[in-house]
């Protein structure tokens, strides 16, 4: 705010408007900051497994991981399985078989079945993440049909893999220790995207 | 700053000399003031009309926690314009308890604390004419005015099950978004909008007005320590405040445009909500309580007669609570799903802020320690503050322990723990203040009796009200709930009783206010005599309405406790 000439500011206003302007864009920083949590919350979880976050792994990582659990003699851990849906989605959904156990490092392939009890297509999407927690960052992921969406027809019943494995790093990770097994759970939420 | 400008001039202006009282008419003093005294008494009469409806709603609670079952709750459906049933009812328990929470926290605590003895004092403490920026200090108090009318009007329209936003005052997704349809919670997080740009616009006020406008001579380590609280208090506000702002704005367009920001559905994570919501609101209970703890140094110092304990430890401790307060907030997340390590983190960093505020606690001891004191009504709130804020203090730090807040997580040993520090940490506070300062601002005295009186049913009544609730608590009471197995009978009867002693206790503060309005006796400047030693103390009883034409001078004389001018300084200081 320029002063007018009938009212010519002192040096106190200038200051004043100064230390002013200093606060309120501190003030803006901080919403800004507000925003800017939600992206950063979400890449923090991916990168530190955070709330039990799962991860995702590429082929060639896998056959890496494979080898070195194998070079390691790595234990065998149970592998529990949950399945749910929103309260919106007319599925029943449920793994196939509750666990599984699998050596560290070892890919293996669960299946879920899903079936859709309603007269309609309907497009759901999968949120998932492990227990305990700090299995997250060990938990990898190369294929899951929660990476993308899946629609299901009237009726329609299908088998749903998801490709995994247990990081070996984990073994050296002392909050692992004495963690026997690992529940990976899922929920279909009705897609908010797609048509429905 | 033109209106700045203009404000000055009219200090400095010819007429001034003539008239220097000279007032505005009624419409233009109280609907338009730029006037940090008049703002201040309006921020004081709102908070205390804000306290009354606020404590009124907690009456209704104590009314239905006073036996198991449900009694009362369709009644006051059915009074509010709704059908009563089972689910109304329990909707309508869940708004009272958010109404009871927003009005506290942001129309009774803040705008006492910071708008009412803030406006007041800091500018006369600091021997500055009035506020950095007056127009703006009257848009804040409107602000808050009508964000207050948002929240009460909330409480007529659908909010889900019935009328009224019935989501506690943290406004958790996914109740508040997909779990209450209908405007009410709409207009709920419209009037934590508009408290929150008042505030912030307060903060910056606050924060400009202290670096700028202190009076020659007063470095910042020889200002009074409730400006310290007030300077540290605005830092808070100006940070924490808009953190809420972009959090409960997310929460509006998941509600009414389709975002996802907390739905899990769409990719959100309700989680999220939590730590934004706390990352706010931790810093927000020490803005509540820090320009408290000034107060009670001012009131301590004054009626020992003494100079502070440890100025700079008293000064850089309030720093210290309120750097380490934004670095705790998933203390109050513990049952989230938080991992050990985390745990670990956010209790050892919770426990560390027992240091400065222990060294606060001891500092007001040793003030007193060898002080010639005197128990006037603002010494013994202020001794009453002490005691009660130490006993929420400690069940603080029990509370810090992930381990054991499994165990007591939402149960009433939390709702003991919070109102220890701030129904009776942050009130015992403001009452100390209010009597310190009551004939400063009006010029008439309190009766001293009452005062008293007031305090002692009041000390009585609040902890017949909330001891008992550790009891509770530690049974496994959850809060929130309006219904009880008779097993905790016996000290919610009791805690209700308390509530009965607390009311009758307010009646008493009502006629001192009213005795002191009509018949009290004129109180003269420095009317606490040779302990008053801050510049609020120089000026007339009620001050002049446009003070300190001639700026005072912080001599090499003056330390951080006397700034009286030589002439007025009491002979041993």
């Amino acid at each position: 705010m320029s002063a007018t000439p009938a009212s010519a500011s002192t040096p106190l206003d200038r200051r004043n408007a100064r230390v002013g302007a200093i606060a309120l864009l501190a003030a803006l920083a901080m919403l800004a900051l507000g925003f800017a949590a939600v992206p950063l919350y979400r890449l923090f979880c991916q990168v530190t497994g955070f709330g039990g976050t799962t991860q995702r792994a590429t082929e060639a990582q896998a056959s890496l991981a494979a080898l070195l659990g194998q070079q390691a003699g790595a234990p065998r851990i149970s592998v529990r399985f949950d399945g749910s849906v929103a309260r919106d989605v007319p599925w029943t959904f449920a793994p196939e078989r509750t666990t599984q156990t699998v050596r560290i490092g070892q890919r293996d392939m669960a299946f879920y079945v899903a079936r859709n009890n309603a007269s309609v297509p309907v497009t759901g999407t999968a949120t998932f993440n492990v227990e305990p927690e700090q299995a997250g960052r060990y938990f990898q992921k190369v294929q899951c049909f929660c990476f993308t969406e899946q629609t299901l027809h009237p009726g329609q019943e299908v088998r749903m893999p998801v490709l995994f494995y247990i990081d070996p790093a984990a073994l050296d990770d002392p909050n692992m220790k004495g963690v026997e097994q690992i529940t990976l759970s899922y929920t279909f939420h009705k897609s908010l995207t797609a048509p429905q | 700053m033109a209106t700045t400008a203009e404000t000055f001039q009219a200090h400095h202006g010819d007429h001034a000399h003539h008239d220097a009282d000279h007032k505005p008419g009624f419409f233009a003093r109280w609907f338009m003031s730029t006037n940090h005294k008049d703002i201040g008494t309006l921020y004081l009469i709102f908070a205390i009309f804000a306290g009354i409806v606020g404590g009124a709603i907690s009456g209704i609670m104590r009314m239905e926690l006073m036996h198991p079952g449900i009694q009362y709750l369709g009644w006051w459906v059915n009074f509010m314009g709704g059908e009563a049933g089972f689910d109304q009812n329990l909707h309508l328990w869940n708004v009272l308890i958010t109404a009871h929470g927003l009005i506290m926290v942001f129309f009774m605590v803040m705008p006492a604390m910071i708008g009412g003895f803030g406006n007041w004092f800091v500018p006369l403490m600091i021997g500055a004419p009035d506020m950095a920026f007056p127009r703006m200090n009257n848009i804040s108090f409107w602000l808050t005015f009508v964000a207050f009318c948002s929240l009460m009007f909330s409480t007529f329209v659908p909010g889900g099950t019935g009328n009224g936003a019935g989501t506690g005052w943290t406004v958790y997704a996914p109740l508040s978004t997909t779990g209450s349809q209908g405007p009410a919670v709409d207009f709920a997080i419209f009037a934590l909008h508009l408290a929150g740009a008042a505030s912030i616009m307060g903060a910056i006020n606050f924060i400009t007005t202290i670096f700028n406008m202190r009076a020659p001579g007063m470095t910042l380590h020889k200002m009074p320590l409730f400006v310290w609280s007030v300077l540290v208090t605005a830092f808070l506000l100006l940070l924490a405040l808009p953190v809420l702002a972009a959090a409960i704005t997310m929460l509006l367009t998941d509600r009414n445009f389709g975002t996802t920001f907390f739905d899990p559905a769409g990719g959100g994570d309700p989680v999220l909500y939590q730590h934004l919501f706390w990352f706010f609101g931790h810093p927000e209970v020490y803005i509540m309580i820090l320009p408290g703890f000034g107060m009670i140094s001012q009131i301590v110092a004054t009626f020992s007669r003494k100079p502070v304990f440890g100025y700079l430890g008293m000064a850089y401790a309030m720093v210290a609570i309120g750097f380490v307060g934004f670095i705790v907030w998933a203390h109050h997340m513990y049952t989230v799903g938080l991992d050990v390590n985390t745990k670990m983190y956010f209790t050892a960093a919770t426990m560390v802020i027992a240091v400065p505020t222990g060294v606060k606690i001891f500092s007001w001891i040793a003030t007193m320690w060898g002080g010639s004191l005197e128990f006037k009504s603002p010494m013994v709130w202020a001794l009453g503050f002490i005691f009660l804020f130490t006993i929420g203090g400690v069940t603080g730090v029990v509370l810090a322990n992930g381990g054991i807040d499994d165990n007591l997580h939402d149960t009433y040993y939390v709702v003991a723990h919070f109102h220890y520090v701030l129904s009776m940490g942050a009130v015992f506070s403001l009452f100390a203040g209010f009597y310190y300062w009551f004939p400063k601002m009006s010029g008439r005295w309190h009766s001293e009796l009452l005062s008293h009186l007031h305090f002692w049913t009041f000390f009585i009544g609040v902890n017949v009200i909330f001891f008992p609730m550790h009891f509770l608590g530690v049974q496994g009471m959850p809060r929130r709930y309006p219904d009880f197995t008779p097993a905790y009978s016996y000290f919610n009867e009791m805690a209700s009783y308390g509530y009965m002693i607390m009311a009758g206790s307010m009646l008493i503060f009502f006629v001192n206010i009213g005795y002191a309005l009509f018949a009290g006796r004129k109180a003269e400047g420095n009317y606490w005599g040779e302990g008053a030693t801050t510049l609020e103390w120089t000026l007339p009883s009620p001050p002049p309405y446009h003070q300190f034409e001639t700026l005072p001078v912080i001599t090499e004389a003056n330390d951080y406790h006397n700034h009286l001018p030589a002439g007025e300084r009491p002979a041993n200081a």
